[in-house]
């Protein structure tokens, strides 16, 4: 069943075209991530998807319902941790859930104890590491009730050795609480890391250039980044990346 | 707290010794005593009159809080309306600084005129000295809301209400609590004006009283009392600020 369909977006602002007639689905379980140059529409995707703007051409379903402008119906993940300083971390990672229902406290401190953040369930953010506070950021979005998360470049601001860390610890934890991911990178490792299928963008208009469905069986690990078939993979993703350049 | 009391001696010196230096000069010049009274028969007077001035301390007290506590939610109340109102937010802000620029002295005699003499019009005084910084503040605070926080919240569907109560306010907390702070300070000021211009009772009427039958040191000593309150309620805002907002001194710490 498909949870998420996107089907013939198409946005501008002022008169230039950001989008343009992108259309791609994803399956219930799957990850998928979006693969494109900076600045290529993908936040605007992400912003369409979750319905702070209506797209001027173009529908989205998620769940088979109609959802185009609707706010609520994703859980999303920002690409800055965005906790809020005045609560802790437990308080935090019920925010998502609070908007939208009753937050389960148990719940939420056993995810926490997942994570690896045992311990810090009372501190406040600023007193956790980069790493731990996007830890935190995507707990929050699992504990959120809606089943497809939308996660926008949330590993960008870290450095390399937290953010292969957090790539495997990320994969750990939705094998565990399996939800259909929406991801969206500018890094090819990554996306070919994370993903079942990999879809890449072009620039300026964005629309969809290819898609690749990934073989990898899971569960990966880091070590996978090295073999032969992961570089082709790239490769092959890295030339059609440089088409659009 | 003892770190606190280190810190604190240097201050503590200056006024010590700027008050001997003040004996010193009223004994060696031999300053006649209404004219300026030395510190030490200002504390003996403030000691030996405290059955005289306090119903007045008692009742400035009780004026003051009332005034502050109605300005304080006043200020807060037209924050927020104009926060969630834009459009009415224009219209009114102007207005807002004008009021701060009516003279105080020549409303006083006024609002006694239009209201008498009982407790209104000096509420009405206090109000308006209180509320302006107070509704900056928290103008302020609520509008500087980290946009990264803000596209958070609207991306995981919350309505304005949540919005408002989950992010704006307890964002602009320590911001309002500064605007608190400077209108604790204000509203003993603006109780004392209220009462110099026609009441029964309060440290201003005591501080008139004084002044006009030039008992120097009893205006000394509610000029001190008046700096002893502003101080005390300075104090309890503090206190206050520090509880509310107790996850502002903590970063670095358990991670490290």
């Amino acid at each position: 069943m498909n949870k998420l369909v996107v089907d013939q977006l198409t946005k501008s602002f002022d008169s230039s075209i950001i989008l343009q007639n992108v259309s791609f689905s994803i399956q219930d379980g799957e990850f998928v991530s979006i693969l494109g140059p900076s600045g290529s529409g993908k936040s605007t995707l992400f912003h369409l998807i979750g319905g702070l703007y209506r797209p001027d051409s173009g529908e989205i379903y998620i769940n088979g319902e109609r959802t185009t402008g609707e706010k609520g119906r994703i859980s999303y993940m920002p690409q800055s941790p965005s906790l809020l300083p005045w609560r802790t971390i437990l308080e935090n990672v019920v925010l998502s859930s609070e908007i939208i229902e009753q937050p389960n406290k148990s719940e939420a401190l056993n995810m926490i104890q997942q994570a690896g953040l045992e311990g810090y369930e009372h501190a406040y953010p600023a007193q956790l590491s980069g790493g731990m506070k996007q830890r935190a950021s995507f707990i929050r979005s699992l504990l959120s009730p809606q089943s497809l998360i939308c996660l926008d470049e949330p590993f960008s601001a870290l450095d390399e050795f937290t953010r292969m860390d957090m790539q495997e610890w990320l994969l750990s934890i939705w094998t565990e609480h399996r939800r259909s991911i929406l991801f969206v990178t500018h890094n090819i490792e990554e996306a070919i890391f994370l993903s079942d299928r990999v879809i890449v963008l072009s620039d300026r208009p964005a629309k969809v250039q290819r898609e690749f469905t990934i073989p990898f069986a899971r569960p990966r690990h880091s070590s996978l980044m090295l073999t032969r078939e992961f570089l082709k993979w790239k490769k092959e993703i890295f030339e059609e990346l440089k088409v659009l350049v | 707290m003892t770190q606190r009391f280190i810190r604190g001696w240097r201050p503590v010196a200056v006024l010590l010794l700027f008050i001997l230096l003040w004996e010193l000069c009223s004994r060696w010049f031999d300053i006649p005593e209404w004219l300026l009274p030395p510190p030490s028969l200002i504390l003996e007077t403030g000691i030996s009159s405290w059955a005289d001035y306090a119903p007045h301390l008692f009742s400035t007290i009780r004026l003051t809080f009332l005034g502050f506590m109605i300005g304080a939610c006043f200020g807060l109340l037209l924050a927020v309306l104009l926060h969630l109102l834009p459009s009415v937010r224009e219209a009114l802000y102007p207005l807002l600084i004008l009021s701060q620029n009516i003279p105080i002295i020549v409303l006083a005699p006024l609002l006694v005129i239009w209201f008498g003499f009982g407790a209104l019009p000096k509420l009405i005084i206090i109000v308006l000295v209180c509320f302006f910084p107070i509704a900056i503040a928290a103008m302020d605070g609520l509008r500087q809301t980290n946009p990264e926080w803000m596209h958070y919240m609207k991306m995981s569907g919350a309505t304005k209400g949540q919005i408002f109560r989950k992010l704006e306010w307890p964002n602009a907390l320590p911001s309002i609590f500064s605007g608190v702070k400077i209108s604790a300070a204000y509203s003993v000021m603006g109780a004392v004006i209220s009462e110099w211009l026609g009441a029964n009772k309060g440290i201003g009427v005591y501080m008139t009283l004084a002044s006009s039958s030039f008992r120097t040191d009893r205006v000394f000593v509610a000029i001190f009392l008046i700096m002893g309150l502003s101080l005390l309620f300075f104090l309890l805002i503090n206190l206050l600020e520090k509880r509310m907002t107790s996850w502002q001194r903590k970063g670095g710490g358990v991670h490290e």
